[in-house]
């Protein structure tokens, strides 16, 4: 039986991957927010996860305003590293775990959730940075991924508790896959930020802390916010949390915080990142 | 619409909803084709002739060719359409945020460095009637 065991969210901010690219990581600006992931990195060398499924939200990459999917999961054997305007990012093109993902697809839309399934897809810095941040550089990445796709660009975006409910139904099926594969799931994005409008640069350090409290001990209290409350509190972009929410929902009630990073800021944004496993 | 709109008493924040969606189509559109080098080369070679091929309004052409961002916004471009002229012009997120804002770069950075915009004061309109 394939488990899900432990759940990784982190922020997967642009400049971060490009700053690694550019082999800029160890200059002073970015150097504590890669600090902040060598315990990560050890910790998932050590979990040696078989497949992640990587929760994430497409910027105008793969999906333009042609389709916009609310939950897609790529089902395809490999996904290519989109050009986001300055050419395809130099990392490992992402390698699928198709079987699983159609399970998965099986399984959740059997459970009325309507996915979309994708069988071509460009993967952009939403699925790549947190690959690089938790991976590092290697020259392939170590496990299979199961790409996530989630709109919260195009309103109406799902709310939380819908994502919260999905990551029921992934843990689900991921535990009817009759193999033995130990998962990890990352939810991605946020914490507070704006990218746009006059009040870009918003973030709001008291909110992000009380959603790394609660995302621990009262994921119920999480999945009740509203998208004003993000919108107002958080900025327009800190809508991404919500895709935090499947892979909490994915996980046990009850989980231990493994370890939790916060850094202000990262490009435009508080950069958060947290680990959760299974108690069991 | 019924649907509840709080939202448009957030200050200085444009939600991409519907009616934004329906409003900016060709405008991100246009954005979208930015994707391709090819297609960056022949925008910068002659940006007027390259916009006349979509069939946008002539605010939101003047609002590209202008470079006002925050117009784009108001004109129904999403921001992660519109960064991609930005990639194409060679500025950073960073470096149109501080736009938007209608700070210098200096400025939002070092905003950003104590630790970014306070949401306090800026969760409604309201609060911003007094400002100059």
């Amino acid at each position: 039986m394939a488990k899900i065991i432990a759940g990784v969210a982190t922020s997967h901010i642009p400049a971060v991957g490009a700053a690694l690219d550019n082999g800029k990581s160890g200059e002073p600006y970015w150097k504590p927010v890669f600090a902040g992931f060598e315990k990560s990195k050890e910790w998932i060398e050590k979990i040696k996860p078989d497949v992640c499924i990587v929760v994430y939200n497409d910027h105008a990459s793969a999906f333009s305003l042609e389709m916009v999917p609310t939950f897609a999961v790529g089902c395809a054997a490999e996904f290519p590293i989109a050009d986001e305007g300055w050419g395809p990012r130099p990392v490992p093109p992402v390698k699928g775990h198709p079987e699983l993902a159609w399970h998965i697809v099986q399984s959740v839309v059997t459970d009325e959730f309507d996915l979309t399934i994708v069988n071509k897809m460009d993967v952009d810095h939403g699925l790549t940075v947190p690959l690089s941040l938790m991976f590092g550089q290697p020259t392939e990445w170590p496990c299979p991924i199961i790409p996530v796709c989630v709109n919260v660009v195009v309103y109406p975006v799902p709310s939380g508790k819908r994502c919260y409910m999905l990551g029921k139904a992934i843990r689900k099926a991921v535990e009817s896959f009759d193999r033995d594969l130990k998962v990890v799931i990352f939810g991605t994005g946020g914490m507070s930020h704006q990218l746009q409008g006059q009040r870009a640069g918003l973030i709001n350090k008291e909110f992000d802390t009380r959603f790394l409290d609660n995302l621990t001990r009262d994921p119920a209290a999480l999945v009740s916010i509203q998208h004003i409350e993000y919108l107002r509190e958080t900025g327009s972009e800190g809508i991404e949390m919500v895709m935090w929410l499947i892979m909490r929902g994915a996980l046990d009630d009850m989980v231990e915080e493994i370890y939790r990073f916060y850094h202000v800021p990262a490009s435009n944004t508080a950069l958060g990142h947290i680990i959760l496993e299974n108690k069991n | 619409m019924s649907l509840s709109r709080e939202y448009d008493d957030l200050p200085g924040t444009t939600v991409f909803d519907a009616d934004m969606a329906r409003r900016g189509y060709h405008l991100n559109m246009f954005c979208m084709s930015l994707m391709k080098a090819d297609n960056r080369a022949a925008f910068k070679a002659d940006q007027r002739a390259y916009l006349d091929r979509y069939p946008m309004t002539e605010d939101q052409k003047q609002s590209v060719l202008n470079r006002d961002w925050n117009g784009m916004l108001a004109l129904g471009g999403n921001i992660y359409f519109t960064s991609k002229i930005a990639a194409t012009d060679g500025l950073s997120f960073q470096q149109i945020a501080a736009m938007m804002s209608g700070s210098t770069q200096a400025e939002y950075a070092e905003m950003m460095l104590r630790g970014g915009r306070s949401p306090d004061g800026n969760r409604s309109k309201s609060e911003w009637k007094n400002r100059g």
